[in-house]
C-alpha cells in the first residue's frame, strides 16, 4: 500500500518563508504577533538580571562594588558590535539580493545600535576613572569604539541627507560594508595592541574566567538587553515601513490634486 | 548574598550610580523616540487613508 509522507522540510521552504517575510504587510502582521512576546521576555530577563546583580552577585576582590557597572557596560558593547553587525547584512541584503526590508532593517536598527556604543563608551568611562584613574585613554579598545560610534552617527547623518529611501539605502550599504572593517578591530584590538583595556573575560578561547555568581546575572542581563534592542528594531521598523507608505500615498495624493487643479483651469 | 543594599556601595557609588543612570536616560529616550515616531506615522498613515489617498483613482493613468 502507497503510504504517502510529508517531505521533510528543506532549505528552499526555509528560503521561502524567508521570502514571505519580505512582503511588508506579512511583516507588519507576524512582527505585531510577535512583538508583546519580545517585550515580555525582555522586561522579565531584565528584572531577574537586575536583581541578580545588584543582590546576589558579589563584590569583587579588587573592583569592589564597580563590578556592577559591568553589568550594562558589557552586554551595551556586545549590543553595539550585533547592531553594526546585523547592519552589514542588511547592507549584503540591498546590494546583493536587493530584498525590500533590508534598508528598512538597516535604517532602524542604527539609532538603536548607536545608543549602545555610546552607552558602552559613558559606563566604560565611568568604570575606568575609579578604576584606571582616568576617563578616558587613547588605546586601541577605546579608540575603535568610539570610531565604531562616530561610523554610527555618520550613518545616521547619511539617512537624513538623501530623501528617496532607495537611493540613501545604496548609499548607506556602502558606507555600512566599509565600516565594518573596525569590528573585527575592535574585538582583537585588546590581542593585537598592548592596551589598558583588560582582555576578553567572556568570549575568549577556554571559556569565561569570570565565577558564575558574577557570570550569570551579566548573561541573563545581555540578553534581556538583547531581547529589548531586538523588540525596539521591530518597532522601528514598522515606524520606517509606514513612513515609506506615507511617503508614497502623500505623493499619489498631490499628483491627484494636480490633476484635479488641472481639470477645473479652463482651456 | 552579598546583602549589598546594607552595605552600601562603597566610594565609587557615584560612578556606579551614574553608570546606571546613563542606561535609563539612553534607553528611555530611545524608547520614547521610537514609540512617539510610531504613533506619529500611524496617525499620518491613518489620516491619509482617512482621506483615500492611495485609492485607484489617484494612481496616474489608472
Amino acid at each position: 500500500m502507497l503510504k504517502l509522507r510529508r517531505r521533510p522540510r528543506d532549505f528552499a521552504d526555509d528560503m521561502a518563508s524567508l521570502i514571505d517575510l519580505a512582503n511588508p504587510t506579512r511583516f507588519m502582521r507576524f512582527s505585531a504577533a510577535l512583538l508583546p512576546w519580545l517585550a515580555g521576555v525582555s522586561v522579565l530577563l531584565l528584572a531577574v538580571g537586575l536583581y541578580l546583580a545588584w543582590f546576589v552577585a558579589p563584590a569583587d576582590y579588587q573592583q569592589g562594588e564597580t563590578i556592577r557597572i559591568m553589568f550594562v557596560h558589557v552586554p551595551a558593547a556586545w549590543l553595539a558590535l550585533m547592531f553594526y553587525t546585523l547592519m552589514a547584512v542588511s547592507a549584503l541584503g540591498t546590494l546583493v539580493w536587493r530584498h525590500p526590508l533590508a534598508d528598512v532593517a538597516q535604517k532602524a536598527a542604527a539609532p538603536i545600535g548607536a545608543c549602545f556604543a555610546l552607552i558602552c563608551l559613558l559606563t566604560g568611562a565611568f568604570w575606568g576613572k575609579p578604576m584606571w584613574g582616568t576617563y578616558w585613554v587613547w588605546d586601541a579598545r577605546l579608540t575603535s569604539v568610539l570610531v565604531l560610534f562616530l561610523i554610527y552617527l555618520g550613518i545616521i547623518a547619511l539617512w537624513r541627507v538623501l530623501d528617496e529611501p532607495s537611493r540613501a539605502g545604496r548609499a548607506v550599504a556602502i558606507l555600512t560594508l566599509i565600516g565594518f572593517v573596525n569590528v573585527p578591530i575592535i574585538k582583537f584590538s585588546v590581542d593585537w595592541w598592548n592596551t589598558l583595556h583588560q582582555p576578553a573575560s567572556v568570549l575568549r578561547v577556554g571559556g569565561p574566567s569570570i565565577h558564575p555568581s558574577m557570570l550569570w546575572p551579566l548573561l541573563i542581563l545581555a540578553l534581556g538587553f538583547t531581547f529589548l534592542a531586538l523588540a525596539l528594531h521591530l518597532v522601528a521598523m514598522r515606524a520606517e515601513i509606514m513612513r515609506r507608505r506615507v511617503r508614497t500615498l502623500t505623493i499619489l495624493e498631490a499628483e491627484r490634486l494636480d490633476r484635479l487643479a488641472a481639470q477645473a483651469v479652463p482651456a | 548574598m552579598s546583602g549589598f543594599p546594607a552595605d552600601g556601595l562603597g566610594p565609587h557609588a557615584g560612578f556606579i550610580l551614574a553608570s546606571y543612570a546613563a542606561v535609563v536616560a539612553i534607553l528611555g529616550g530611545l524608547i520614547l523616540s521610537i514609540a512617539l515616531d510610531h504613533r506619529a506615522q500611524k496617525r499620518a498613515l491613518a489620516a491619509l487613508e482617512k482621506r483615500g489617498a492611495g485609492r485607484r483613482s489617484d494612481r496616474v493613468n489608472s
